[in-house]
């Protein structure tokens, strides 16, 4: 028999379809965790199929059992753009492939998705039926089958003008799930403890993949608030740890934000989501510390930091300090046990350079890490919107588009080299990150 | 605060103070936690902490006993399981719940409370 492609068996990444920019991260960041080499026949894009080779399902499996963005991941047994392309190409399938699963022993389910259209049963069974010259001999068993077979139709992503037939077809085996199941487990709905700015579940776990966080990394948010990232980083085996500025967050006691709840309940604190989760031993601790101050040994060395930086919309972005400046006269003895730190403005552009200092300082070398940065949409130029640090280089840049005139970017960086210089690096002009909160706060009429 | 925390924490912060290493502590309540034992991680650990003001703090608090004085005086610690397993105890399990913390240059103190040491400085001394 000719072989027309390569022996490589090749598989189906399945994607859901939700946050589809930070798909390709996804994938990427999980076959470099466990060294995969993905060949990509197609590429990650909007649409929710994408066909790679793989060096043996071990692999399909390992990137399975860390993906959010992945539904499931089928071995792909025949692809085209017709019916009659696709019956084609099952047919030149090594048939040893298919075969060892069409045994008398083992009960099937074939199933038909399709994407942008619903089909009526009758068509479906059309479908079904005409796989009839696959001689399959297990029974079929809809519940609890050993083997699924899934046919896949993908009829675009314009539901005003879906095509009567389907752009492209897939045919497979599925050989398994995503974990999507961890977006639920995970909640916030659910969740013990929580803050107004709590990150969701899935985003909170997409950032601990491109952050490449494996049991045993030492994991750090400097702006940690009520601990989400936390609760993904020590999910997939992080030991965590976070500070945050703010003592009534930290402790527990700031105002709930669940509509119905007029008091925190007892016990409510970041180390009580851990418990939930029965994550306790992975979580190394708290503290109260103003990020703008120095805090750790400086030769400490973290495996990754996941933050979610104040932005000065939903929470106050500010460090200790006094607006009359460095001279100002100490504070009287009598008057110190009930003082309350004066707290001064901290610029997002001055907290960006100390976020990027202290990564550069801080992680430890190929240690990424990952936050968020707002933007206005109009005035956002890759060039000098970003943040950049010599130590660190840019591995993605995922868009989360939140209005028309606005978008947070999840922004992954690693640390390529160890800094020479204490010395801090000035303020990046990041043009369209002080107008993001200009505008947020000043409304339109700031356009100038 | 865990020992492992107090272990990689300075008071830097404090105007003027460039080590601020180690800080003392003085606990008023610890309490013992359970964590599952972790080979792998106390390892990597090992090699990150600073040994003499881990023995120190493990004193302090009452658990020098746990571990000993010098790191050198256990050959292959990588493979020793009983050692693992106390560095495991010591670093993550013993937590001070009510204490202080001191500057070792400055002696100013920063208070811990329900385990969470509150490293926020006046504004008069940043
Ligand atoms: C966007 S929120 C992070 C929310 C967090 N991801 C969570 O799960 O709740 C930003 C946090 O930064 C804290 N923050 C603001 N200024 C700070 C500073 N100078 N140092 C440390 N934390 C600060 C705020 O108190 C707030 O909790």
């Amino acid at each position: 028999m000719k072989m027309e492609s390569s022996d490589k068996v090749k598989y189906v990444l399945w994607f859901a379809q939700e946050h589809v920019n930070f798909r390709a991260a996804d994938i990427e960041s999980v076959a470099s965790i466990f060294n995969i080499e993905v060949n990509y026949h197609t590429e990650i894009s909007d649409v929710p199929y994408c066909i790679v080779e793989l060096p043996s399902e071990k692999e399909a499996h390992l990137l399975a059992s860390r993906c959010i963005s992945l539904r499931s991941v089928l071995e792909l047994w025949g692809h085209g753009k017709t019916n009659e392309e696709l019956h084609n190409s099952i047919q030149q399938t090594p048939k040893d492939r298919m075969y060892p699963h069409f045994v008398s022993e083992k009960s099937f389910r074939l199933t038909v998705e399709t994407f942008c259209k619903s089909l009526s049963m009758k068509e479906k069974v059309e479908r079904i039926e005409s796989f009839s010259y696959l001689p399959i001999e297990g029974n079929v068993n809809l519940k609890d089958p050993d083997v699924t077979f899934y046919l896949l139709e993908y009829f675009g992503q314009d539901s005003n003008n879906i095509p009567e037939q389907p752009y492209e077809l897939f045919f497979g085996r599925w050989v398994a799930d995503g974990q999507r199941s961890l977006i639920q487990k995970l909640s916030l709905k659910t969740r013990h403890f929580l803050g107004n700015t709590s990150m969701d579940a899935q985003l909170s776990l997409l950032m601990a993949n491109q952050a490449k966080i494996v049991p045993g990394s030492l994991v750090y948010d400097p702006f940690v608030g009520s601990g989400s990232l936390l609760v993904s980083a020590a999910q997939f085996g992080g030991y965590v740890s976070g500070a945050d500025i703010d003592f009534l967050m930290i402790h527990g006691k700031s105002r709930p934000v669940r509509p119905n709840q007029k008091v925190r309940e007892k016990g409510e604190s970041i180390k009580s989501n851990m418990q939930q989760y029965n994550l306790s031993s992975k979580y190394v601790g708290v503290l109260v510390a103003d990020f703008a101050r120095p805090l750790w040994r400086p030769d400490v060395r973290f495996d990754a930091i996941l933050t979610d930086p104040p932005y000065g919309v939903r929470e106050a972005t500010f460090k200790v300090g006094s607006w009359r400046g460095p001279d100002i006269k100490p504070i009287a003895e009598k008057h110190l046990p009930h003082h309350i730190p004066a707290k001064v403005d901290y610029d997002l552009q001055e907290l960006m350079r100390d976020l990027l200092d202290f990564a550069a300082n801080h992680l430890c070398m190929g240690g990424r890490l990952v936050f968020w940065l707002p933007i206005c949409r109009e005035e956002y130029d890759e060039e000098k919107s970003l943040p950049k640090h010599k130590c660190l280089r840019l591995i993605y840049n995922c868009e989360q588009v939140l209005s028309c005139h606005s978008s947070r970017l999840l922004l992954c960086m690693e640390k390529v080299k160890e800094p020479v210089t204490k010395e801090k690096t000035p303020p990046a002009e990041l043009t369209s990150t002080t107008r993001f909160r200009h505008r947020y706060f000043g409304g339109k009429e700031q356009k100038e | 605060m865990k020992l492992l925390t107090h272990n990689m924490l300075s008071s830097r912060c404090i105007k003027g103070v460039s080590v601020g290493y180690p800080l003392k502590i003085s606990a008023k309540n610890v309490r013992l936690v359970n964590c599952d034992f972790d080979t792998d991680f106390t390892v990597r650990i090992i090699q990150k902490l600073d040994w003499n003001a881990l023995w120190e703090a493990a004193e302090s608090v009452g658990h020098a006993d746990d571990i000993p004085k010098n790191l050198s005086d256990i050959d292959d610690y990588d493979k020793n399981d009983e050692f693992l397993r106390k560095v495991h105890h010591v670093v993550l399990e013993v937590e001070v719940i009510e204490g202080e913390l001191e500057c070792p240059e400055t002696g100013r103190k920063f208070p811990i409370e329900d385990g969470v040491p509150n490293m926020l400085l006046n504004e008069d001394e940043v």
